[in-house]
């Protein structure tokens, strides 16, 4: 079902865990759909240094996740917002068609916590 | 070399050496058509009516009341549709359950299509039905009521001795999914009452691709499979002579060892619930403590995800299957737990252990120790299980 890039990341998953006082948070999904995701990012200058996940779903929801913080690392928030669920497809080397949204949910927790960053600078200005 | 623990008996078994042997001679020595006139089809028809005979005897029933098919499928099909085809004159309305296989429900929802009424009958939350929803559901248009003898995902067991002698007094026909439980439930269709029964050989460690329906002389089915005059005219197709002679191997030996073999399965099934109960927290069993199969537990782990769970439990060599349809490719959780009113995300980690004749204890020990592991790495991992505990999440 899973490519072997798919299987790797979800049996050694990357950046998982938590950042303590994070920078921004990025939560999707609902257990009843069967994914949940939350992104933690700490960003120093609009360049994101770390990045941690949770993860409450399959195996590709996994390794979604754990591609998807591999890939906004080092870089600048402005890079890290256009990152889309096709690049973290293309970095697994492909996705089974019923299993693309879980792409879809990185994508949109990365953009989440990006915006909640945003707007906690904003009000602390 | 890596350990490896088979604990899906439920989806299929491993077909037993007898049976092998006895179907063997059966492919290139007495290859006959049953249905020629010569010596070659003579020897192949003996071979078949032995078979026939001996099956019937097994369930209780005449030989000319068993109809040989592909399989539990194919038999579930032919009993909903065959029914409710040569009978609509009658009637337009059939019960069944929520919580039918595939095979009953899909069938349903096909004739609903073509104007049938169709009641699904509810269940607790244990997964067995409500028999006072079924005297009430039966109207003078009632042409049938399939409800499955045991659960394929929970493993409940349903009470279709009652059914039976409702449907009896109501006169209406009985049709009994007997797939997953063949060979650990003891079923007598004569004592009984039931009017039609599915089978298939290889959940009982037969071969894939052979199974029976029986069906009570007099009923008024339709011929299925138009073709030649195989099973008295009712099903076309040439003899699946070697399938049917390891059917009634294996059936034979499942019925002759059935008290044995529960004995032990559910001896392990208990050992591996209790030891889950009390050695993984927030783990819930799915289904009925007492009244289910023998070989079957089912859990959920709550804040986790059934498939990773599972996948893990590849790795490590011990093939389980999900109790939601997730990992066989659909998103849509289990039918059967979402109709038990199992909350959707304990749902998601319903996991089915189902054990067979090779399972014993130190498979238990080796389930247990990584089961434990996996649902710890996967709870570290999961954000339900962080907000459980109290962290904060600061969104």
């Amino acid at each position: 079902m899973y490519n072997d890039k798919v299987m790797e990341n979800f049996k050694n998953p990357q950046n998982v865990g938590e950042i303590e006082n994070p920078d921004g948070v990025g939560r999707v999904g609902n257990a009843s759909c069967g994914d949940i995701m939350e992104i933690y990012l700490k960003i120093d200058d609009d360049i994101i240094t770390d990045a941690k996940f949770k993860t409450f779903g399959c195996a590709a929801a996994i390794a979604s996740s754990s591609m998807a913080t591999q890939l906004i690392k080092g870089k600048s928030i402005d890079e890290a917002i256009k990152i889309t669920n096709k690049q973290v497809i293309e970095e697994l080397e492909g996705l089974p068609p019923k299993k693309i949204h879980c792409s879809v949910l990185a994508e949109e927790a990365i953009k989440l916590a990006i915006e909640n960053y945003k707007s906690k600078k904003a009000s602390n200005i | 070399m890596k350990r490896k623990i088979y604990l899906d008996n439920a989806a299929t078994t491993s077909v037993d050496k007898d049976v092998t042997e006895a179907m063997l001679p059966y492919f290139s020595g007495t290859f006959g058509n049953p249905n020629s006139l010569h010596f070659f089809g003579r020897e192949a028809a003996k071979a078949v009516t032995a078979a026939r005979d001996n099956i019937a005897a097994m369930l209780g029933c005449k030989p000319t009341e068993i109809y040989f098919t592909s399989g539990g499928t194919e038999a579930d099909n032919w009993a909903i549709k065959g029914i409710y085809n040569a009978n609509k004159d009658k009637g337009n309305h059939i019960i069944t359950s929520k919580i039918e296989h595939k095979a009953v429900i899909a069938s349903c929802k096909r004739l609903e299509k073509d104007g049938a009424k169709i009641t699904y009958l509810d269940v607790d939350k244990y997964g067995i039905v409500d028999l006072e929803q079924l005297k009430k559901s039966i109207t003078e248009g009632t042409l049938l009521v399939s409800v499955m003898t045991a659960n394929n995902e929970v493993g409940s067991l349903q009470p279709i001795k009652e059914i039976a002698q409702i449907c009896a007094e109501r006169k209406v026909l009985f049709h009994t999914d007997a797939v997953q439980a063949i060979g650990t439930v003891d079923i007598n269709v004569k004592r009984d009452n039931i009017d039609m029964l599915s089978l298939s050989a290889h959940k009982f460690y037969g071969p894939k691709g052979i199974g029976a329906l029986y069906i009570k002389n007099g009923i008024k089915n339709d011929r299925y499979i138009s073709g030649g005059s195989q099973e008295r005219g009712m099903r076309g197709g040439t003899t699946n002579v070697p399938l049917i002679v390891g059917m009634n191997v294996a059936m034979e030996k499942a019925i002759r060892d059935m008290d044995i073999n529960n004995k032990k399965l559910s001896y392990l099934r208990d050992m591996l619930i209790k030891r889950i109960e009390s050695e993984i927290p927030d783990a819930f069993l799915n289904g009925h403590r007492e009244r289910r199969l023998a070989n079957n537990a089912n859990f959920s782990f709550k804040y986790i995800e059934g498939e990773s769970l599972i996948l893990m439990l590849d790795m490590q060599g011990i093939a389980v299957s999900s109790g939601s349809a997730c990992t066989s490719g659909s998103l849509e959780s289990s039918h059967v737990l979402s109709a038990m009113n199992v909350p959707a995300e304990i749902t998601q980690s319903a996991t089915r252990f189902s054990f067979g004749k090779d399972s014993n204890e130190q498979d238990i020990d080796y389930i247990i120790e990584n089961l434990k592991n996996n649902v710890t790495t996967l709870r570290a991992m999961s954000p339900l299980f962080a907000q459980q505990k109290g962290e904060p999440i600061n969104v």
